[in-house]
């Protein structure tokens, strides 16, 4: 039996069994679609339940670090529900709200602000990585490509100070989309051209970004700042260029506009994907080349796009990084900034989808903030310690995102004890 | 039929969830019987021999072995019972002599772990001999035609001592050549007292090759009847349960002007070696031309070389009067040629988009299906909704994705869209693969019908009943090059000689 029959009902759980064995890459691919949102939150949770043995291990109560790690990513001033008129921005006019936003002082309003400063890039990062997966093609250069939208922002912020304010940031930020676009791009181009793998030329480009950014900001760099050779860091940008801060103080890192980027983006990243042409020959490239290149698509010319949206993506995270909150860049940064790796994790996790993107940037910005040392009481959790518990939680959401078949098997195990329920599923291999 | 069953099956049932692939059927064979399973794709076959061979485990119903009642647990118990089984891909290694396949897993050996390999090479010959195969023990299986590589796998079986062979859609694969040595081995088979299961979804050897045949229909047993007697008609109709045309209605054609035009094509294959050597032909509007050939002598590079999927190494296609000569797919899709590829899972469709995604694969980028880059769903819905019913797609709605369907209906959605867009020429390639007796009417049927609407049609196909049922004009391909020309009119005897490459160039 080469064929499951034909049937109405939504295909059985069972990956396409026609026409010989399917990828690796499909398997998953149909693993992951038949999960639907299960999977993700099972990983999540398996992720958190193994992190937390790690805690008991290490002679602490993972209830009250988790607890303490949740209230850090202010995630609880969700629960201050109250009745709170706001102001609505351009007018006078003042509307009832469920949460206290005139209290951007509180501490879980700070403490949010924070998370969601950190899940603005991520946001960016992620998507860089969906994209290029939905054209088959596993980005890992969102690292580097964050770094050159950084790195031009911070240029482009910095120059021609005396600009107009909208439009100086406006500058830097398609700039920066811009360099990104063509940074990432250059991997696309060589895979559709020469067929070298996307995998290993985004890796060589990263490297590349670090370097360049370690010689442009460092001592005697082109791009190091104007008031103390001894400092490898850019000069600060312009008033004019740096993003408004819509809740939270300025002077303290509140919450800039390029949140509503962020979601924008991934309104953005959906139209595109599933209400244009591009997006239709991108997901068909990434289903399947050979068929998408009988229908008459340049599988050529999608491999390059997909890959410079991505990299653009993954720029306009860090230039509202610089524009929002950083206002300079060092080689320091450069060193130590993470964003574009956790947005592999963040894309794996969220499937992918915009939806999906956007919840698990929320999850990793609030893990990154939760653990920091400014957040975590020692007498609990030695903060020291918590930012590896972030780390392994990571790594451990990585595992298991790998892993998710397995988890399908053991989720379909449970149901199907439930008598029932059961059967109807899955169909003969 | 007086002698015990060598095999018996009682009331076996095997519920896969969603699906009852066997539901409460019997089955015996006696030695020195050919006995046939006969069904559409999908009927519950294999699934009740894989049963038998062990690889399966039935849910109810027991299996009766020379009268007496087994359980296998794996195909190893089956294979000790003396059950062999020759699947519709070879569990064969490449790189590995005949005698070395042949005695896998239980080699003479010398000084306790060396293959004694002189001595494998002479017990395969004088098995080989005395059921007078003719067949190279020191030959490597890459080395070999697929014919041979299939009296392997039987004499594997045989050197097991199996005495009950299954043979799973054993002539699938073949060349009507080495389809009628393998009707004569089997012969032999049977005088030697073996039983052999034969399964086939083709009515012709049914009736040549087997004395009994049992037919199944959605799992259940439907009759078994001897051969002798028994008709194509009267068993397609058990098959599928309703009347068959098996015979496709056509009028003489009318051809008109050349609107395909393959002129001094040569190509070279993924290798970089020749596989189309200075081929030409036309294909005129109102006529059906098919492309006989075994497996690999270049038909797909030819069909992917006229459809601007694979360069040209020299030579010209030009379809209507446009020259498409080095163009890409889309140049030769917005000339106007339908392409119905051969394999609809590698090419055909894009098995994770819906069926309205699917069917907008070429038009997705024109309107009214999009317009500035913004692509309207909705309308592809539309489009889709319609096209489904009027091409008869079972089992989906225009949301469903493509690999939820089966292989038939898959294969009406590929003729929708290549039909629907209204092409002057239509080039079908395998068009009826896998696909079961109803469906391949269908698929019949719509190609006259299209022939007849005055398209040019070129039809490639490994099914020689296909392109003698179709065809106006039949050209057979050998070796990358077209070796003769003939009319509707010749025997699949002179065809499959040419296909061999036995033909001096005749044309007709």
């Amino acid at each position: 039996m080469s064929e499951s029959p034909a049937s109405a009902t939504p295909p059985p759980v069972t990956p396409p069994s026609n026409g010989g064995p399917p990828s690796v890459a499909a398997r998953m691919a149909f693993y992951q679609r038949a999960g639907g949102i299960v999977t993700p939150i099972m990983t999540a949770l398996l992720a958190f339940l193994v992190g937390g043995v790690v805690v008991a291990a290490s002679g602490h109560n993972p209830l009250t670090t988790y607890r303490e790690i949740f209230n850090g990513t202010g995630l609880n001033w969700f629960f201050q529900v109250g009745s709170h008129d706001i102001g609505l921005p351009f007018s006078d006019a003042r509307v009832w709200f469920p949460w206290n936003v005139n209290d951007a002082q509180s501490e879980a309003a700070f403490n949010l602000q924070q998370t969601l400063l950190v899940a603005t890039p991520l946001v960016f990062t992620g998507l860089a990585v969906a994209f290029a997966f939905r054209c088959g093609m596993f980005n890992i250069g969102g690292q580097g490509q964050y770094i050159v939208g950084a790195m031009v922002s911070v240029w482009v912020g910095s120059s021609w100070v005396g600009m107009n304010h909208g439009l100086h940031i406006v500058l830097a930020v398609v700039l920066a989309a811009f360099a990104g676009a063509l940074w990432a791009g250059i991997a696309g181009f060589l895979k559709a051209t020469v067929g070298a793998h996307e995998v290993i030329t985004t890796i060589m480009l990263n490297w590349i970004a670090y370097w360049i950014g370690n010689y442009a900001f460092g001592q005697g760099g082109p791009l190091q700042n104007d008031f103390n050779e001894s400092v490898p860091v850019s000069n600060d940008i312009a008033e004019g260029a740096k993003l408004p801060v819509f809740w939270g103080d300025a002077l303290l890192q509140g919450l800039h506009v390029g949140f509503f980027v962020a979601i924008a983006a991934l309104v953005v990243y959906w139209l595109t994907l599933n209400r244009t042409t591009l997006g239709y020959e991108v997901r068909a490239v990434g289903f399947n080349p050979e068929a998408a290149r009988y229908g008459g698509i340049s599988v050529r010319r999608s491999y390059f796009l997909a890959m410079a949206i991505a990299g653009g993506f993954a720029a306009i995270g860090g230039a509202l990084d610089i524009l929002g909150w950083q206002f300079r860049l060092g080689v320091i940064d450069i060193q130590s900034s993470q964003i574009g790796f956790i947005g592999i994790a963040v894309a794996l996790l969220g499937r992918n989808t915009a939806v999906g993107v956007g919840l698990s940037a929320l999850l990793f910005g609030a893990l990154l903030n939760g653990t920091s040392t400014r957040n975590l009481d020692p007498e609990v959790f030695q903060p020291e310690l918590a930012g590896n518990l972030t780390l392994m939680i990571q790594a451990l959401v990585l595992l298991f995102v790998g892993a998710d078949v397995l988890i399908l098997i053991f989720w379909q195990r449970l149901r199907r004890l439930r008598p029932g329920r059961s059967a109807a599923r899955e169909a003969p291999s | 039929m007086e002698a015990a069953p060598a095999l018996e099956l009682r009331g076996i049932t095997k519920q896969f969830p969603g699906v009852l692939a066997n539901d409460h059927v019997d089955f015996d064979i006696v030695p020195g019987e050919v006995h046939a399973l006969l069904g559409e794709n999908g009927a519950g076959k294999s699934t009740l021999m894989n049963i038998v061979y062990g690889l399966y485990k039935a849910d109810e119903g027991e299996i009766l072995l020379k009268g007496k009642p087994v359980t296998f647990t794996s195909s190893k118990d089956a294979i000790r019972s003396g059950i062999g089984m020759v699947h519709q891909h070879f569990m064969l290694i490449p790189v590995m002599t005949v005698a070395e396949n042949i005695v896998l897993a239980e080699e003479p050996v010398h000084e306790g772990v060396l293959l004694d390999y002189d001595a494998a090479a002479r017990r395969v010959q004088e098995l080989a001999d005395s059921f007078n195969f003719h067949i190279d023990p020191n030959a490597r299986i890459e080395d070999i035609g697929v014919g041979q590589q299939q009296r392997v796998e039987i004499l594997k079986a045989l050197y097991r001592k199996a005495d009950i062979l299954i043979l799973d859609e054993p002539t699938a694969v073949l060349t009507p050549q080495e389809a009628a040595e393998l009707a004569g081995i089997l012969r032999t088979l049977k005088q030697e007292g073996m039983a052999i299961v034969f399964i086939s979804h083709k009515l012709n050897e049914v009736l040549d090759i087997a004395d009994r045949v049992t037919v199944l229909r959605r799992g259940k047993r439907i009759d078994t009847l001897p051969t002798a007697g028994a008709t194509r008609e009267s068993l397609a109709r058990l098959m599928v349960g309703r009347e068959v045309l098996l015979r496709v209605e056509k009028t003489p054609s009318k051809p008109a002007e050349p609107l395909l035009k393959v002129d001094d094509v040569s190509v070279l294959d993924d290798r970089g070696l020749p596989a189309v050597q200075n081929v030409s032909f036309e294909v005129r509007a109102g006529e059906i031309v098919g492309i006989a050939g075994v497996d690999g002598n270049g038909q797909t590079e030819l069909i992917d070389a006229v459809t601007g999927l694979r360069k040209l190494d020299s030579g010209r296609v030009a379809v209507g009067d446009e020259d498409v000569s080095g163009g890409g797919a889309r140049q030769v899709i917005d000339a106007g040629l339908g392409h119905i590829p051969e394999d609809r899972h590698r090419r055909g469709l894009v098995l994770d988009f819906t069926l309205a995604e699917n069917l907008a694969l070429h038009d997705y980028r024109e309107p009214p299906d999009s317009r500035f880059g913004w692509l309207f769903p909705r309308r592809l819905i539309a489009r889709a909704r319609k096209l489904l019913e009027q091409f008869d797609v079972r089992g989906g709605t225009p949301l469903t994705r493509a690999s939820a369907l089966s292989g038939g209906n898959q294969q009406k959605v590929v003729v929708a869209r290549e039909i629907e867009r209204d092409p002057r020429v239509l080039l079908a390639a395998q068009p009826t693969r896998g696909l079961d007796v109803g469906a391949i009417e269908f698929v019949h049927r719509r190609l006259i019908e299209e022939r007849d609407q005055g398209r040019a049609i070129l039809l490639v196909s490994l099914e020689l009943d296909e392109i003698l049922s179709l065809s106006d004009r039949i050209l057979v391909m050998y070796e990358g090059r077209i070796v003769g020309e003939y009319g509707p009119d010749v025997t699949d005897e002179q065809l499959g000689i040419a296909m061999t490459g036995g033909a001096e160039h005749q044309a007709a």
